[in-house]
C-alpha cells in the first residue's frame, strides 16, 4: 500500500496534465482512512474517519505513543496531514512547516519557515494562529500571516511558487487553510476587525496564477452572483443585492471575512463557505442588512460563481461570523433522501439546509441558553421568511452607543467558533463543541485608518447566569433541531471533533484534556491531559497496522485570550465551584503534537 | 519585573545585546525609547491634584486616574479601557498584563513618563520580532492617548483591577466636544 501511495505521489507531474485529476485523485485519497488529506479529512467536512482499531471497548486503554515539540508559543489550532508515511505539522507564527517520516521514527525530513515581518502580528485580531495546510499536485500549501499562499514541494519543502492573497498593510493576514479543487486550491481571508473587504479566491494549482476572486460585499461583479442565477431561500438575489444594503461606500471596509473552512460536493461541483461579520462591530455606524456579511455561499468551483447564499444574520449587532464549517451528508429526510449541509452558527442556530438548492430546512438553538432571538421565520409566505427575530431587549442597536447591552447569550465567541463539528453516517450524529458564553456588549463610535484596528465596541464575557461551566459538548440530531446529548465542559470546548468507526468521538479541551466518548451516549471513555490547552483539531490515521490519533495542544486564540479577560468578577473564580477561574491555572503556553494508540 | 518577553529571535546586533545585558542586570528602570535610553526618574504620586473640566492631573500636571471610594472611576479611565481592549490587548494582553508578543504595561506604566508614553504610542519602535506600531495617525489612538495613559497608570497603580469598571463619571461636556472635533464628527 505504501508503495503504491509513494509510486502515485512520484508520478504526479505527469499525471496533472489532465486538469481535473487532482480532484479525482483527492477524492480517491480522501476515501482511503489511513490517510488524513485535507484539513477536514474529507470535501464533506465530516471529520469522520472509518477506522476502527481504537472502538468505545478498548479506548480506555489508549496511550501516548509519541510526541513532538513545535518550538512555537501561542494558539495552535488546526491538525496535521498524513499521506502515505509523510505526516505534515504547522504552527502558528511564524507558520513553520514539518515534514515527518512515520516509517523513520517520526523524522523530520525537512522544515519550511518564512522569512515574515513582524509587523503583521499586530494587525492579527484574535492570536497568531493557522488552521493548516491543504495538499495536492505533489505540494503542500500554507496560507501565511502575511497573506502570502505558497505551494511547497511535499517531498523536500522548496517553494514551487508563492502569491500574495491580500495586503497585511490594510490588516488583511492569513489564518486559514486552502482546499485543494481540481486543478485550484481556493483559499480565505481574515481581517474583519480592519475593515477588510474579504473575499475568497482560486489559484491555479500549478502556476498560483489568480482563477476568481468572489467578495463577500460590493456590486455584482465583485461578488460574482448572478441577479437572475443567484438564488437566496429559492428567489433571485436581484440586481446590487450586496452595495443596495450598505450606506454609501461603506461595502469597501466592510468585512465578511472568509477566514473559516471550505467544503465541496464533487457530484454538484459546488464549493461552500461562510462569510464574518461586517466592520466595525459598532451597528449604528453601518445601516442596513450588510449583504452578504454573515453568510452561506455556495458556488461554483470552476467559475466562483454564486448558485445560491443564504444570510443568517442580516445587519450583525454582536459580532456572530458565519465562517464555521458547512458539513454536507447525505440522509433521509421527511421519507426522501437529501443532500443537506448542516452548519452551526457563531450566533448559536444550528441550520439545515438542502445544499443543493439552498432552501432552508432547520434553524434551531443548538444551547437553550441563546437568547438574542426567538428564533427564525420559517413561514415561507412571510415577507420576514428566513430572518431571525430580535429581541429589543439584547439589540445593541437599539441599546446604542456608548450603553451596555447586558445578558446576551451567546457571546461574541459565538455558541461555537472555528472549533470544526464532526458527523457519524453510523449514529446520523454531530458531534458539537460548544462555548457556553454570555456576554455584555457596549458600541462606541471608530473612525476607519488603513491597517488598524475598526472594531467599535467593547464586551465582558461570563458563563450564563447561575451556572458555572462555560461549555458543552454535544451531539446534534440535525433533522430535528435537537440536543440528544450534552457533556458540560469548565472552559469552550474550542478544539475540532473527530468521529471513528470505532464508535468513539475524540475532543480537546481548553485544560489540555483529549477526551474520547461513546457516540451513541457521550459517556466519557479515556481522557489525557496532554502538555498545554487544546484549540486544535483531533486526527486519526494508520501507519504500520496500527491506528493513531493525534492532536496539537497550545492554549491560544481567541478562547486563550478571552476567556481569561474580560470576566466582570474575575474573583468569583475563587469559589467553591471554580467555573470563573482563570485557564491560567490550569495551563500555560507551548505548542505540540501528541499522538495517541493502543498498547502493542 | 520585565519590561519586554524575550524574543523569538536572538538579538543579532551588538547595541541589542548591550541593551539586553544591561537589562538582565538588573536595571529594570531603563526604558528604551525610540533607540536612546533613557534612565526613569522615580515614578512620580498618581495622587489627582486638580481637575480641569472631569481631567484629573498629577502635582507635575500630568494626566493621572481618580477613583472614589465607591469604586466610581474618573471617565478618563472608562474610556481607556474600552479603547485599550479595541485597540491594544491583542499584543499587550487583557487588561495591560502583557503577552509573548508585548510587554505587560501594567509594568512598564509605573517607571514610564506621560512624555515617553505619548511618543511611543504616537512613532511606534521595534525590538527584534516585537514590533509596537506607529499609532499616531490612528484617530482611534490619537484622539484618546490620555485616555489609555490613564487607565494604564490605574492599573499599574492597582488602583483599578482587571474587571470593567463597573461606575463611571458622566462623559464630561468638553470632553465630548474635543472627541468629536478630533475624530472629525460634528
Amino acid at each position: 500500500m505504501r508503495k503504491v501511495l509513494l509510486a502515485t505521489l512520484g508520478s504526479i507531474a505527469v499525471l496533472t496534465a489532465g486538469g481535473a485529476w487532482a480532484n479525482d485523485e483527492l477524492i480517491k485519497m480522501s476515501q482511503n482512512p489511513k490517510d488524513w488529506v485535507m484539513p477536514a479529512g474529507d470535501y464533506a467536512n465530516t471529520r469522520y474517519s472509518k477506522l476502527n482499531q481504537i472502538n468505545a471497548a478498548n479506548v480506555g486503554k489508549l496511550q501516548v505513543a509519541w510526541t513532538f515539540s513545535t518550538g512555537v508559543l501561542r494558539g495552535h489550532e488546526g491538525g496535521p496531514l498524513i499521506i502515505g508515511n509523510m505526516m505534515y505539522v504547522h504552527t502558528p507564527f511564524p507558520n513553520k512547516v514539518y515534514a515527518l517520516d512515520l516509517s523513520k521514527d517520526n523524522q523530520i525530513v525537512w522544515k519550511y519557515e518564512p522569512k515574515q515581518d513582524p509587523n503583521v502580528i499586530p494587525v492579527m485580531c484574535c492570536d497568531t494562529v493557522n488552521r493548516g495546510v491543504a495538499y495536492g499536485d505533489g505540494k503542500i500549501f500554507l496560507h501565511q500571516a502575511d497573506t502570502t499562499l505558497v505551494a511547497l514541494d511535499a517531498k523536500t519543502g522548496k517553494v514551487a511558487w508563492s502569491v500574495k492573497n491580500g495586503d497585511p498593510g490594510k490588516g488583511a493576514t492569513g489564518t486559514s487553510a486552502p482546499l485543494v479543487i481540481k486543478d485550484k486550491v481556493l483559499v480565505g481571508i481574515s481581517g474583519g476587525e480592519f475593515g477588510v473587504q474579504c473575499h475568497v479566491t482560486a489559484y491555479d494549482l500549478k502556476s498560483g496564477k489568480q482563477a476568481w476572486r468572489a467578495f463577500s460585499e460590493g456590486p455584482d461583479d465583485q461578488i460574482m452572483v448572478d441577479p437572475v442565477n443567484t438564488t437566496e431561500l429559492g428567489k433571485p438575489v436581484g440586481k446590487d443585492s450586496s452595495i443596495k444594503t450598505w450606506q454609501g461606500d461603506q461595502w469597501k471596509i466592510g468585512g465578511g471575512c472568509t477566514w473559516g473552512w471550505l467544503s465541496y460536493d464533487p457530484a454538484v461541483n459546488l464549493v461552500y463557505y461562510g462569510s464574518g461579520n461586517p466592520s466595525t462591530w459598532n451597528p449604528k455606524q453601518r445601516p442596513g442588512d450588510n449583504k452578504w456579511s454573515m453568510t452561506i455561499f455556495a458556488r461554483n468551483a470552476d467559475t466562483g460563481m454564486a448558485k445560491w447564499v443564504y444570510q443568517m444574520t442580516p445587519h450583525d449587532e454582536w459580532d456572530y461570523d458565519g465562517v464555521n464549517e458547512m458539513i454536507l451528508s447525505d440522509q433521509q429526510m421527511g421519507g426522501a433522501e437529501r443532500k443537506l449541509l448542516t452548519h452551526f452558527d457563531r450566533n448559536g442556530l444550528g441550520y439545515t439546509l438542502d445544499r443543493i438548492t439552498g432552501e432552508l430546512l432547520v434553524a434551531e438553538k443548538y444551547d437553550p441558553k441563546v437568547n438574542w432571538t426567538s428564533g427564525v421565520d420559517m413561514n415561507k409566505a412571510s415577507p420576514t421568511y428566513g430572518r431571525p427575530k430580535v429581541l429589543d431587549q439584547y439589540s445593541t442597536e437599539k441599546t446604542g452607543e456608548d450603553k451596555n447591552t447586558k445578558g446576551i447569550c451567546p457571546a461574541a465567541l459565538g455558541t461555537k467558533d472555528e472549533q470544526p463539528a464532526a458527523y457519524s453516517p453510523d449514529t446520523q450524529l454531530f458531534y458539537v463543541p460548544t462555548n457556553h458564553v454570555c456576554m455584555d456588549y457596549e458600541p462606541f463610535k471608530v473612525s476607519y485608518t488603513a491597517g488598524q484596528p475598526y472594531v467599535g465596541a467593547t464586551l465582558s464575557m461570563y458563563p450564563p447566569p447561575g451556572e458555572t461551566h462555560m461549555g458543552n459538548f454535544i451531539a446534534w440530531d440535525n433533522k430535528t433541531g435537537k440536543i440528544v446529548w450534552s457533556n458540560k465542559e469548565q472552559f469552550s470546548v474550542w478544539s475540532g471533533a473527530l468521529a471513528t468507526a470505532g464508535g468513539v468521538v475524540f475532543y480537546g479541551t481548553l485544560e489540555g484534556y483529549l477526551k474520547a466518548v461513546d457516540a451513541k451516549s457521550g459517556k466519557e471513555l479515556y481522557k489525557f491531559k496532554t502538555p498545554s490547552g487544546i484549540i486544535g483539531n483531533v486526527t486519526t490515521y494508520e501507519q504500520g497496522g496500527r491506528q493513531y490519533v493525534a492532536v496539537l495542544s497550545g492554549v491560544g486564540g481567541w478562547a486563550g485570550i478571552g476567556l481569561a479577560a474580560g470576566l466582570t468578577d474575575p474573583t468569583a473564580g475563587l469559589g467553591a465551584v471554580g467555573g470563573y477561574a482563570a485557564l491560567s491555572n490550569y495551563t500555560a503556553l507551548g505548542g505540540s503534537l501528541t499522538v495517541f494508540a493502543l498498547p502493542q | 519585573m520585565e519590561l519586554f518577553h524575550a524574543p523569538v529571535r536572538l538579538p543579532t546586533n551588538v547595541e541589542e545585546m548591550l541593551l539586553r545585558t544591561i537589562w538582565f542586570a538588573g536595571a529594570a528602570i531603563i526604558i528604551v525609547v525610540s533607540g536612546r535610553i533613557a534612565i526613569a526618574e522615580a515614578p512620580v504620586d498618581p495622587a489627582a491634584v486638580k481637575s480641569e473640566d472631569g481631567k484629573y492631573l498629577d502635582k507635575e500636571g500630568s494626566p493621572t486616574f481618580k477613583v472614589a471610594s465607591d469604586g466610581t472611576v474618573d471617565w478618563y479611565t472608562y474610556s481607556g479601557y474600552r479603547r485599550y481592549h479595541s485597540e491594544c490587548h491583542v499584543c499587550h494582553g487583557p487588561d495591560g498584563m502583557g503577552s509573548t508578543y508585548a510587554p505587560a504595561l501594567t509594568d512598564s506604566l509605573k517607571v514610564m513618563s506621560y512624555g515617553d508614553f505619548m511618543g511611543v504610542v504616537a512613532s511606534g519602535r521595534q525590538n527584534g520580532n516585537s514590533v509596537m506600531p506607529a499609532l499616531g495617525d490612528n484617530p482611534n489612538v490619537a484622539c484618546y492617548m490620555d485616555d489609555l495613559y490613564v487607565y494604564l497608570r490605574a492599573r499599574a497603580n492597582d488602583a483599578v483591577g482587571r474587571a470593567r469598571p463597573a461606575k463611571k463619571e458622566d462623559k464630561p461636556e468638553a470632553y465630548t466636544q474635543t472627541e468629536n472635533s478630533c475624530m472629525g464628527k460634528k
